[in-house]
């Protein structure tokens, strides 16, 4: 389960003082799929970077997994990023240099595991999403779908509990963007926890639960309301 | 993981060769300018006797005139007269002792169309080569009664040897100098001490001498020294005898103590012996003794010259330089993988993981640089070599050793890594936040 309770985050300059999240209070429930939407600038970013330990919050509460993460250190934040949250990012962000098999592996090497157990975990996961005869391949010579789904790959193949995705359509189109959130919803079918942040009202709709994110708060109501709002000024 | 790191490395460098070989040139460049010093240093002031450096000493005695010390504030001459190295030898109180001095000899080898040649000769007593382990590939050396009654024998270095009988075991063999036989007795391995400890005197680094003889034959054949030689006052006398019997200083004499009660013992004896001769009115000044071991003797001789320490100063400058430039080029790559470095940590990897892995990178591009710098260090010895090419004895000075080669990858390992400590620092601090687009 993830918890954040009161979550504040701010960015200071020597003249600028920016308020991300204001008390954000959010909970996410074991095998729940969850869209985040929200303006620009409205603090999804920050939300998601929070949520995967890729940032600091300023004030407040966070737990995963009934763990009060603010207390960790770096090693132990690293670990629990490791085993517990994978990432899937807009721009696939795959290591060119490696092939589709290394690029799976990156995570799979930090946890520790010995050669077999990574070798049939990342052959699992390209199966899963369909890639396992692309193995050898690099990533320049693959489709933008076929790039992010070999992040989702990676992502899975250290069996995390939580999927964090980052506008996981952002870089594909229509066809491949659906084909992306038919193997996610698969996913979250399979017990994993889904918090997906898009723009897109359509593909938000694909969530079992829509959460709308307003100056640094979640805000009630339906999201077309407030992107209606939005546009009215 | 070292394996892989290893890997991400190969991988790394060939995803930036320019800026890889740009670092590797810097390190080199580096590396072969601090190591062509350091290896005519190391080489200078290079102790040839270190394993015998606890037990082997340098004898000085100060006879010297009382009004005007030999050398200030109030240094001891640096040899001994005739009168004091014979006294001591004779007295044989150290477990080995040796007096020596440098001569020179026209030497006449067989065969009508052989031309004679002058050749330095070194006068000196039977334990020479027990104490200095002085190698023998035949024969030996002479023994102690050979001292004592002026036995006409020699030994040959090995290339003496070799030019004058074609290198084949010539004990027993007859050569002629300045119209007098001598049997040869033994013939050296190759034996080129360098500097030549033993004695100090005009240039440390001229070689060992070709020809040895006994000390006595040499005296009673009035073979004058081609060393250094200094008198404090004239000899009574114009002849060789009035020259023995005078205050000049042209012998060097060491002596093998094995223990330090030895030592203590033996520089009570060389008190006693001064005190004596001061009764029979020599030694005007004050009890100067002094027992050096080779190290010590090579430091107090000024072995190094100082301009060899600033040029060493000036190279060790120079790498810090291109270390600085090193740094500059690792901070540029690494800023470039930025992205990287957060997707790994988005991935799991703690700052200690990444540490480990760009660092290992950084001691590649060390391992390169520093084999590199091999290849400038061996041009720079030879560009050294060139501009003293007038000196015979710089080809000794310019040689590196397995030491040097090592010494010059480990350098280079090390000062990449040091290089690399701030630029993987500042990867490992990277915000993964601000550099994952994350929407």
């Amino acid at each position: 389960m993830l918890k954040m309770s009161k979550v504040s985050k701010t960015y200071r300059t020597d003249t600028v003082e920016t308020h991300a999240l204001r008390e954000f209070s959010l909970t996410v429930d074991e095998g729940e799929f969850v869209s985040v939407t929200g303006p620009s600038g409205s603090g999804k970013t920050t939300f998601l970077n929070i949520a995967g330990m890729l940032e600091e919050l300023t004030s407040g509460s966070y737990e995963l997994d009934s763990r009060d993460i603010s207390k960790l250190n770096d090693k132990e934040r690293s670990k629990v990023r490791n085993e517990k949250i994978g990432f899937i990012f807009q721009s696939f962000n795959l290591i060119p240099e490696l092939d589709i098999f290394d690029n799976v592996d990156v995570p799979l090497r930090y946890r520790g595991f010995d050669a077999s157990e990574r070798s049939r975990r990342i052959e699992e996961s390209l199966e899963m999403v369909g890639l396992a005869s692309r193995m050898k391949h690099f990533p320049a010579q693959l489709s933008g779908g076929q790039q992010q789904r070999v992040a989702i790959a990676r992502a899975l193949a250290g069996e995390p509990r939580f999927l964090l995705a980052d506008e996981p359509t952002g870089n594909l189109d229509t066809h491949m963007a659906d084909s992306v959130l038919d193997l996610l919803t698969e996913i979250n079918e399979s017990g994993t926890t889904i918090i997906m942040v898009t723009h897109e009202l359509s593909l938000a709709d694909r969530a079992k639960r829509n959460i709308f994110v307003r100056d640094g708060q979640v805000s009630d109501g339906p999201p077309e309301l407030h992107f209606a709002t939005a546009a009215n000024g | 993981m070292f394996r892989h790191y290893l890997k991400l490395g190969v991988l790394s460098i060939r995803a930036n060769p320019a800026l890889s070989a740009l670092m590797v040139a810097a390190i080199a460049v580096g590396i072969g300018a601090c190591m062509s010093i350091v290896t005519v240093r190391h080489v200078m002031s290079d102790n040839p006797v270190a394993h015998k450096n606890d037990v082997l000493y340098h004898v000085q005695l100060d006879n010297w005139n009382p009004d005007d010390p030999y050398g200030e504030p109030n240094e001891p001459p640096e040899q001994v007269t005739y009168l004091d190295a014979t006294a001591l030898h004779q007295a044989g109180r150290a477990f080995r002792q040796t007096i020596s001095f440098k001569s020179d000899r026209v030497v006449q080898p067989d065969g009508d169309d052989a031309r004679p040649f002058q050749e330095l000769v070194r006068a000196t007593t039977a334990d020479f080569f027990a104490m200095f382990d002085v190698p023998f590939e035949f024969g030996g050396g002479w023994d102690a009664a050979a001292d004592q009654t002026e036995e006409r024998v020699v030994v040959l270095s090995s290339e003496m040897n070799q030019r004058l009988f074609g290198g084949e075991d010539s004990v027993g063999r007859m050569l002629t100098m300045n119209n007098e036989s001598y049997r040869v007795l033994g013939v050296l391995q190759e034996w080129m001490p360098m500097p030549k400890f033993y004695d100090l005197n005009n240039n440390p680094y001229e070689g060992a001498e070709e020809i040895y003889v006994p000390f006595s034959l040499a005296v009673t054949g009035k073979w004058g020294s081609s060393g250094n030689n200094s008198c404090w006052k004239s000899p009574d006398g114009g002849d060789f005898a009035a020259y023995l019997a005078s205050e000049c200083i042209w012998i060097q004499m060491w002596v093998e103590l094995r223990s330090a009660s030895e030592n203590d013992t033996y520089m009570q004896f060389l008190d006693d012996y001064v005190e004596e001769q001061k009764s029979l009115g020599r030694f005007p000044r004050e009890l100067n003794n002094r027992l050096n071991t080779p190290a010590e003797w090579m430091v107090d001789r000024e072995v190094v010259d100082d301009s060899v320490s600033v040029l060493l100063s000036l190279a060790v400058l120079f790498l810090v330089v291109c270390l600085l430039n090193t740094i500059g080029l690792l901070l540029a790559k690494v800023m470039r993988r930025t992205n990287d470095i957060s997707l790994r940590r988005a991935l799991g990897a703690s700052k200690s993981a990444l540490f480990s892995q760009y660092i290992i990178e950084a001691g590649m591009i060390g391992v390169a640089g520093g084999l590199a710098g091999i290849g400038m260090t061996w041009l720079g010895l030879r560009g050294i070599e060139s501009v003293f090419s007038d000196y015979d004895f710089i080809a000794y000075l310019v040689s590196m050793d397995w030491t040097m080669i090592m010494g010059a990858v480990a350098l280079a390992i090390v000062s990449a890594l040091g290089a690399a400590l701030y630029p993987t620092w500042r990867a490992c601090s990277v915000s993964p936040a601000t550099t994952l687009r994350i929407q």
